[in-house]
């Protein structure tokens, strides 16, 4: 009850706020990170990447007349947080765009804040394919979804592996498994491979040779996987034991190095999809790395996506000449092929990120790029 | 098929193995222990971290067995005899294995914590060197192992139960403790025994169990403790054989449903047909006459 007039004072103060934003040279971006909590590995690597970001436009002096300045904030990986840190960018700070928050899960609680507030938002690091863009026309996302990294990763497997047959193994007591399997299967029909067989497992399973010998009854040439991570290494030390020693492709839950810890040398040979390509040899990406260097900091997929972020909202302001809340909106919808360390980055139409996923394969025990 | 069978009598032996213990406590003192899985489960994080401090595995499965043995002798003596004088003996000795397997669960998390952990690498021979064709199958030389411990312990234990005289005090008692008290059997004494034996049988269960799938974790045993019931039913309540036979059949059914429909009716058509074949012979595959020797 006691909400609603302070909601409609948050508005009105951020409309206020517009209107002096115009004339100030140092604009403000808010960062909503997590830097405690579950997620806290991920917003230490995002605060990185932003801090870097920011430094670098400064350096460049590509926005003429204009500073911009990183405000971070710990959204302590929760809902409960990030709401409190939304309310404090949006009313005290009175910044001109929010990057975060780390989680999904705390933007689909936050991000609606900033909607009402006409405050844009660049999501670095939510992968949710529903939930967060959808939010409104002020929320923007600079990492791919599941639906986005699947297809073009699996595309470029076999492009180097020429596979035509493939068994599909998948969780289905899983949300995300089972919109992994979703995305999986609308791929397979898309490339016309042929499915010799799908099976589904449980999260409480352990025991997965049933299915596995099944799958591989069919004669498959690719063995596909949507598990979360403590299942997928069962599945994959299993399959190695039934003798299987092709490739096995597996979706986002595979993408820990849990992965190698709990199948060991049985995870050789996995390959999963990632938004970046870490070797790529494109200038702005060996830029970003050098940055990096200079730094003594080892990035990772969430430090070049947090950079990315910021360049993004940089180029905005570049392409509408001020750095105002409704003007870096205005850029977002301008801005066109912007070379970052992701790739070339798009926004579509649904204002979420599009660029050229990477392959990553198992290999020495190490995650590494599938050239 | 032939790997399928393969898979069959493997996770069947595992099944066997769980319940054999499950099966002989129940025979004896018609209560189900329901801490019978997170004896399971302490044994192997006990194996685990032998294993990690550089004791190898031929050592430690069987330190890791002792150490279950003991811990169903001091369950025994905490959270059953107590309660045995009592009239309402079998449900409050349900209850209070229910509540020791909420404080064996809670002990290991504290210790070890939630994450699933596994053997080291290494802890086995692994690889395709370590495979054998078989039934036109493949099967590695630890799933051969396991099996084969598994059929050992039972004729071990068949042999222990029928032959000796320690077995024969166990089925008088399960019997009728007053009339094996009057003859002069230590009816504590072959209780402790029992509990001794059908607890190192759960824990040499689930070394092998850990062994095999390398997902160790605190909850382990919960899965396998509802398996594990439904072989028991199956076999008939206290019979030993029973448990054997059933534990194959349910590992059997198991994986041809999996294969054959899908892994979302492995249980359904399981304990369907649990079910129905309970409706059709109540006693169970070898239940009845069975029953009270064990």
């Amino acid at each position: 009850m006691r909400l609603a007039p302070r909601i409609s004072l948050l508005v009105a103060a951020s409309l206020l706020s517009i209107g002096s934003a115009h004339a100030e040279t140092v604009v403000k971006i808010g960062a909503a990170l997590s830097l405690t909590g579950p997620a806290a590995a991920y917003g230490a690597q995002q605060k990185v990447g932003i801090l870097a970001a920011v430094e670098e436009v400064n350096r460049s002096g590509a926005l003429k007349g204009v500073k911009l300045e990183a405000v971070i904030e710990d959204d302590a990986s929760t809902k409960e947080q990030g709401i409190a840190v939304f309310q404090r960018f949006i009313n005290k700070d009175k910044v001109a765009a929010i990057i975060g928050p780390t989680l999904s899960n705390t933007a689909t609680a936050a991000d609606p804040l900033a909607q009402g507030a006409r405050v844009p938002v660049v999501a670095v690091s939510n992968t949710a394919p529903k939930g967060i863009t959808d939010i409104g026309d002020f929320i923007w996302r600079v990492s791919l979804t599941e639906g986005q990294v699947i297809p073009g990763a699996l595309k470029r497997l076999q492009a180097k592996l020429g596979f035509k047959k493939a068994g599909v193994l998948y969780g289905n007591d899983d949300a995300f498994t089972q919109a992994g399997y979703n995305v999986m299967k609308a791929a397979t029909e898309a490339m016309a491979l042929e499915v010799v067989g799908t099976q589904t497992f449980a999260k409480p399973d352990k025991d997965y040779t049933a299915q596995l010998t099944a799958l591989l009854g069919g004669k498959p040439e690719i063995l596909i996987v949507s598990a979360l991570v403590e299942n997928a290494s069962g599945i994959v030390a299993q399959a190695r034991q039934l003798g299987w020693q092709g490739p096995i492709f597996g979706g986002n839950g595979f993408n820990s190095p849990k992965l190698m810890g709990n199948a060991g040398p049985a995870a050789e040979g996995v390959y999963v999809g990632t938004a970046w390509n870490k070797v790529s040899s494109a200038a702005p990406n060996q830029a970003f790395l050098k940055n990096m260097a200079a730094r003594a900091h080892e990035p990772d997929q969430f430090c070049a996506q947090a950079w990315t972020g910021v360049m993004a909202i940089a180029e905005a302001i570049r392409l509408s000449g001020k750095g105002g809340r409704e003007e870096v909106r205005a850029g977002f919808l301008k801005l066109k092929a912007l070379p970052t360390p992701l790739g070339t980055f798009s926004f579509l139409e649904s204002r979420d990120g599009s660029h050229d996923p990477a392959l990553q394969v198992v290999k020495d025990g190490k995650f590494q790029i599938v050239q | 098929m032939g790997q399928q069978v393969i898979n069959g009598l493997f996770l069947g032996s595992i099944y066997a193995l769980f319940a054999l213990g499950y099966t002989l406590v129940f025979g004896v003192l018609d209560i189900l222990n329901l801490a019978h899985a997170a004896v399971f489960m302490v044994a192997t994080f006990v194996a685990v971290a032998l294993v990690g401090h550089g004791v190898h595995i031929l050592l430690a499965l069987p330190a890791a067995v002792l150490f279950a043995g003991l811990l169903g002798l001091v369950l025994e003596r905490v959270a059953f005899r107590p309660l045995r004088a009592r009239t309402d003996s079998n449900i409050a000795g349900l209850i209070s294995s229910l509540a020791a397997a909420t404080i064996i669960e809670a002990v290991v998390l504290e210790i070890w914590g939630p994450n699933i952990t596994r053997f080291p690498f290494g802890t086995l021979p692994e690889g395709p060197t370590n495979q054998l064709r078989l039934l036109g199958g493949t099967v590695s030389r630890l799933q051969l192992t396991i099996i084969a411990v598994a059929g050992l312990l039972v004729l071990a234990l068949t042999w222990l139960v029928q032959r000796t005289r320690l077995g024969r005090e166990v089925r008088a008692v399960a019997e009728s403790p007053r009339a094996a008290r009057v003859l002069g059997v230590d009816v504590d004494r072959a209780i402790a025994a029992a509990f001794f034996i059908s607890s190192a049988l759960g824990g040499a269960g689930g070394v092998l169990y850990g062994l095999a799938f390398n997902s160790i974790s605190p909850d382990m045993g919960r899965g396998v403790e509802l398996k594990g019931l439904a072989v028991i039913i199956l076999g008939g309540m206290g019979s030993m054989p029973g448990a054997v036979l059933a534990g194959f059949a349910l590992g059997l059914t198991e994986v041809f449903v999996v294969a054959n429909l899908g892994g979302s009716w492995r249980d359904v058509i399981s304990f369907a047909g649990l079910f129905l074949f309970l409706v059709l012979r109540p006693r169970g595959l070898l239940g009845a006459a069975v029953t009270r020797e064990a």
